[in-house]
């Protein structure tokens, strides 16, 4: 299958198979008035099986979301039809109202206006916990 | 400034400090009697607990300094639907330190965000008790001398037992520690506990459901309540509320010189027969938890 190639624009490549329409989510790409092609479980020398996600827009992306859905993530940004930057990322060590505490006793369940903060605890198995209960962020 | 949160917050020499200082106390309370003069503590209690507030009370009161606060949510701002933040940043107005209750796990840590005083965490839903972990430590180094090279048998609720896990993670850091965990099959220490804390620090510890099976190892027995307030179900609590019932037959096998420790207050998981026993400890615990908390204010304030 042929995606057209992008002049201006971002391609976030190397999403691990199955994790494009999380970050989609996650991203708001939805509210973007250009277009946006998702690849699902396209074929990877590197990785066997990918998703790609194309933007034809260049905007400004939080690199702490997408480096927290998956830190082996390349970014490639696309000007006049070049490639000129080439973005690897990597785990934050906060994350701040992107996920939300699932514990029901946790102080943000009845204080909404908190900023909901999770910080990383255990970076080899990527764990993330909530700032105030520490509990463990649902994937 | 500084406040207290999580017990991990304080170093094992400061924890180390904290119970010489508390044990002078003891020796040479008329030293210590006018250390806070002037000064007043504010109890921010959102959910009752007689214990802990009256011995934060009392310890300041024992420093010469006042106290102010409300013991339930009902009697402050918070009904009429006030943040913590808000609530904290009014109080540290009133008050040279903070001690708070309250039932939402993590609220302490947003209270010491906001505060212009010391907080000291009270206790958070089923979260962290660090002065009760304090007052548990006073008793061991009182009852055994030492923290070293002890086997701490800990029994009944260590699934939402907070001050259980907060326990284990002061006792990790001490040297020749082993664990025994006691609890029904649906109260286990939760795996994250056991990983971060016990397999992390290299703890041996073991996990069983019998008690009286483990009862001659031990030289802490350290039994909890199955609380009401952490079920949201009402069987799951009346199944297993009383799965542990220490009676005196039961300590037929244990050590001579066992301590038995219990954060109180109890219901029915120690028979009152035990209080007799001289190795029952749980009485004389409650006392140092004063003591303790006294030292611990007196660090946040910054006297000597």
């Amino acid at each position: 299958m042929i995606i057209d190639a992008i002049k201006n624009g971002i391609v976030i490549d190397h999403i691990a198979a199955g994790k494009c329409m999380e970050l989609y989510q996650i991203l708001g790409l939805g509210d973007l008035d250009c277009s946006v092609a998702i690849l699902k479980n396209v074929t990877s020398r590197k990785l066997g099986r990918k998703d790609i996600i194309k933007i034809d827009r260049n905007l400004e992306l939080d690199w702490d979301v997408i480096g927290y859905v998956d830190p082996n993530i390349t970014v490639n940004i696309i000007r006049d039809g070049e490639q000129v930057e080439k973005r690897q990322l990597k785990m934050p060590e906060t994350i701040t109202n992107v996920l939300h505490c699932r514990n029901p006793r946790c102080i943000t369940s009845v204080e909404q206006e908190l900023p909901q903060v999770f910080k990383l605890t255990d970076r080899a198995n990527r764990v993330y916990r909530c700032l105030y209960c520490e509990t463990k962020a649902g994937k | 400034m500084r406040s207290l949160i999580d017990i991990l917050d304080l170093t094992t020499e400061e924890i180390n400090d904290l119970v010489a200082v508390a044990s002078d106390i003891i020796q040479n309370p008329a030293a210590y009697a006018h250390k806070c003069d002037g000064k007043i503590l504010a109890t921010l209690f959102f959910e009752p607990s007689t214990r802990t507030r009256l011995s934060f009370e009392s310890a300041m009161l024992s420093l010469g300094g006042q106290t102010l606060g409300f013991s339930e949510a009902s009697s402050s701002s918070a009904s009429k639907g006030e943040s913590v933040a808000d609530t904290v940043r009014t109080v540290s107005c009133y008050s040279d330190i903070i001690a708070m209750r309250h039932p939402k796990e993590g609220a302490p840590l947003v209270a010491a965000m906001h505060a212009t005083v010391p907080v000291i965490n009270a206790g958070d839903g089923g979260h962290n008790h660090p002065t009760q972990t304090l007052t548990d430590l006073l008793t061991i180094h009182h009852e055994k001398g030492r923290f070293d090279g002890l086997t701490v048998g800990l029994c009944g609720d260590l699934k939402f037992g907070r001050t259980v896990h907060s326990l284990i993670n002061a006792l990790s850091r001490y040297e020749d520690i082993r664990i025994v965990l006691i609890s029904p099959e649906e109260l286990k220490l939760p795996s994250y506990v056991k990983k971060d804390v016990l397999q992390k620090n290299n703890i041996p510890y073991l996990q069983t459901t019998d008690l009286e099976a483990v009862m001659p190892e031990l030289d802490i027995l350290y039994m909890t309540r199955v609380q009401r307030e952490r079920f949201f179900n009402e069987e799951d609590y009346l199944r297993l509320k009383d799965s542990y019932i220490l009676t005196p037959e039961k300590l037929a096998n244990a050590k001579a010189d066992l301590s038995i420790l219990h954060p109180l207050p109890r219901v029915n998981e120690i028979s009152v027969a035990v209080d007799q026993d001289p190795r029952a400890a749980y009485f004389r615990q409650a006392r140092y938890g004063r003591f303790i908390r006294m030292a611990l204010i007196m660090k946040l304030l910054g006297i000597q």
